[in-house]
């Protein structure tokens, strides 16, 4: 990390404890652990001593879903960095240890009571599918850990012992269906995705948004194993249908084919209007900008968001991770972790995990890329939803964003 | 709807079919050669077709670094290097590995798949865990619109054609070449083979390369239309053993009609049917079809 940043973002912090006095107490205090005994901000026996706290980081690094996780691993490892220059967490030190979950979901199990039972860390970021998650969940409530979990997903979960940093599918979906309701006068929709519970709940949402708030049709519905490299079939049943809008959520290796497929079938940007939640600048990489090109993706962030939190983060993982690394949604959510368990921490006083949870609703992070964030009583963060284009160069142009904070609502009424 | 369109839209569904049958081919045809004639279980056969996918990625970034002039030209020659670089693997793989297993087939399936999982890992390692997207000439990409609403995918069309190559060079090798004389020599009667003077190793490992080869190609033809990433090659070997097995493993003409079988079946229930209960009803008629004839399609006609 460069100077200048360090420099910009002490700056930030200074202002943000000017707004909140008992904030800037306790920072005044940062770097002075002695103010601070281990004793007092210890009591349930986590791996912390005066000068080091000890944290986990469990995501896959080998294995099918290392495409995907690889982005969150990066951004947490950032995070991380940037507060031990920043002096740490109440005076102490952050040392990861990171387990390899390996795409495996009873591994994923295992290496958790790994890091709760003997390492003893004092927070764990990690997981990234549902499937992972839901593997770690139970170990999670039994041995009181905290999970800070990156990953947009279909929401029905609330957990005290989970932190989701990533949007449930109420604040991915119908911001997007409106904007596409208006902007693009979408009354008809296809809807696609892969063949299980993420893209199979968040259509169920959108079904039921289209169809009974929208007033809107929906002209065809169709899931197609995961890992399926032929999309011709389906590409013919959306000729017939002629909806205004596909609204896509496939994923993996199958949403490399059905961009190519659309292309090579006509359906370009200039003669059909697509809308998805599965395509982020790290999916880019693999589609090829000139497949997507003028295609939208409803995600909460986007590297190209222009916002000086945001110029700071990518100049940052740049300088670490290269000039060719990509910035997706959830490499951005990742980022988020460390940084709401600081400020919980902070808050707290205390690294107990029971103390941090209960500090957490109402924690606010006004220097997050993708701007002011804050924690919502069911865990779950307010946060604004955009819609971007996508670019032959493989970036986004944002095109819409919403005016307020979205709500999470994580058990949406009406929708289930 | 009107005529026109459902006119159109036989016919794009009949390309589909006729797409599908090509890519089951393709990932086939290498797989028939390996597992049909040599009777190696080769579960890395997946990832021979990620080699020639990621060859294509390299020339392609190579051609844009250095020749920037022949992005559309580079393509053809980059598919024969495709053949090349899986070829030499194969042939190493072979060497190192498969050739000591050849009394006990169970065992290569075991091996091969360990061989699998270390060049998956390989692939993260060497060119990092994200899918990458080789950049393709303009030509390839893209639709021929013969009329209004009448689509037909160029790069559909061009692996179909490929397909007819490379199908048509394998069954000529195999039928009128010295070379396929001494496989379906040494398949029929491995020491009759060997006692008339055939050296039946070198024989074995000019096969297997040549059948590594072939799933080089098929993953560089892939690049057109699937994903390039270090576990792509997994999205595809089952579907290659499927095709293989249904044809009957020894019959390379049942590797053909059953790609044909399962690719329309596949295709025109997918039409009317979710892609999900397609794959259902398609699997299930060739669980039902193998348990009337276990041995395929096409039955071998040799002594093992």
């Amino acid at each position: 990390m460069s100077d200048k940043h360090l420099q910009s973002s002490q700056r930030r912090k200074f202002m943000l404890g000017a707004a909140a006095l008992p904030l800037a107490l306790a920072m005044s205090r940062m770097g002075h652990a002695a103010a601070l005994p281990t004793a007092q901000v210890n009591t349930t026996g986590l791996a912390i001593t005066d000068t080091e706290v000890v944290v986990g980081q469990l995501h896959s690094a080998t294995g099918t879903m290392a495409i995907s996780e690889t982005g969150s691993i990066q951004a947490e490892q950032l995070a991380i960095d940037q507060i031990n220059q920043m002096g740490g967490i109440l005076g102490r030190t952050i040392r990861v240890i990171k387990e390899d979950g390996a795409s495996d979901w009873p591994t994923f199990a295992e290496k958790s009571r790994k890091l709760l039972v003997n390492d003893k860390v004092a927070a764990v970021f990690g997981c990234w599918t549902s499937a992972s998650r839901k593997a770690v969940l139970p170990v999670f409530e039994r041995e009181n850990g905290l999970l800070y979990y990156p990953t947009f997903y279909e929401g029905l979960e609330q957990s005290k012992n989970v932190i989701y940093t990533g949007q449930e599918a109420t604040q991915q979906i119908l911001y997007g269906l409106d904007w596409a309701k208006q902007e693009k006068g979408a009354k008809t929709f296809f809807l696609v995705g892969s063949d299980y519970i993420w893209p199979r709940t968040s259509m169920k949402i959108a079904r039921k948004h289209i169809e009974a708030f929208q007033g809107g049709k929906v002209v065809g519905e169709e899931y197609y194993p995961l890992g399926n490299t032929n999309f011709n079939s389906l590409i013919n049943k959306i000729k017939i249908a002629k909806p205004d809008c596909i609204f896509a959520a496939v994923v993996g290796g199958s949403n490399v084919a059905f961009y190519k497929q659309l292309k090579a079938a006509g359906i370009t940007a200039n003669r059909q209007f697509l809308l998805t939640l599965s395509v982020t600048e790290d999916e880019m990489l693999g589609i090829g900008g000139e497949n997507f090109e003028g295609f939208y993706a409803s995600m909460k962030y986007f590297q190209s968001l222009d916002n000086p939190n945001n110029k700071a983060f990518v100049e940052a993982f740049k300088a670490k991770y290269g000039p060719r690394a990509v910035i997706g949604d959830v490499t951005q959510a990742a980022y988020l972790g460390p940084w709401l368990w600081k400020a919980a921490v902070e808050k707290a006083g205390s690294f107990d995990v029971a103390k941090v949870t209960a500090a957490s609703p109402g924690i606010e992070l006004p220097t997050a890329p993708e701007g002011f964030v804050k924690i919502h009583e069911n865990h779950h963060l307010w946060s604004k939803a955009r819609i971007g284009m996508g670019q032959a160069d493989g970036q986004f142009k944002v095109v819409a964003e919403s005016p307020e904070l979205i709500e999470p609502d994580p058990f949406p009424k009406g929708y289930q | 709807m009107t005529f026109d369109e459902i006119f159109h839209i036989t016919l794009m569904q009949g390309f589909a079919g006729l797409s599908l049958f090509a890519v089951l081919l393709l990932m086939g045809l290498g797989l028939a050669i390996i597992f049909g004639q040599m009777g190696v279980i080769n579960m890395a056969h997946g990832e021979f077709m990620t080699i020639g996918a990621y060859t294509i990625f390299l020339m392609s970034a190579l051609t844009e670094a250095y020749a920037p002039g022949l992005m559309q030209a580079y393509f053809p020659l980059a598919i024969v290097c495709a053949f090349l670089a899986a070829f030499a693997f194969g042939w190493l793989a072979e060497w190192a590995l498969i050739r000591h297993l050849y009394k006990r087939p169970l065992d290569t399936l075991l091996a091969t798949w360990g061989l699998s999982l270390a060049m998956q890992q390989t692939f993260r390692s060497v060119f990092g865990p994200k899918e990458v997207s080789p950049t393709l000439p303009d030509w390839l990409m893209g639709s021929w619109e013969i009329t209004e609403g009448l689509d037909i995918p160029i790069n559909g069309m061009f692996v179909l054609g490929l397909t007819l190559v490379v199908t048509g060079g394998v069954l000529l090798a195999m039928y009128k070449s010295r070379w396929g004389l001494r496989v379906r020599a040494t398949v029929s009667n491995r020491t009759m083979a060997n006692a008339i003077g055939i050296d039946t190793r070198k024989t074995d490992r000019l096969t297997f390369a040549i059948g590594c080869g072939i799933a080089g190609v098929a993953g560089a033809a892939f690049t057109t239309i699937g994903s390039t990433g270090p576990t792509s090659g997994s999205l595809y070997i089952v579907d290659a053993f499927l095709v293989v097995t249904f044809g009957g493993a020894a019959s390379l003409w049942g590797t053909v009609v059953s790609a044909f079988g399962i690719a329309q079946t596949q295709s025109i229930s997918e039409f009317f049917l979710s892609g999900s209960m397609a794959k259902v009803l398609t699997l299930l008629l060739i669980v039902g079809i193998l348990m009337m004839r276990p041995q395929g399609l096409f039955a071998a006609k040799v002594r093992r």
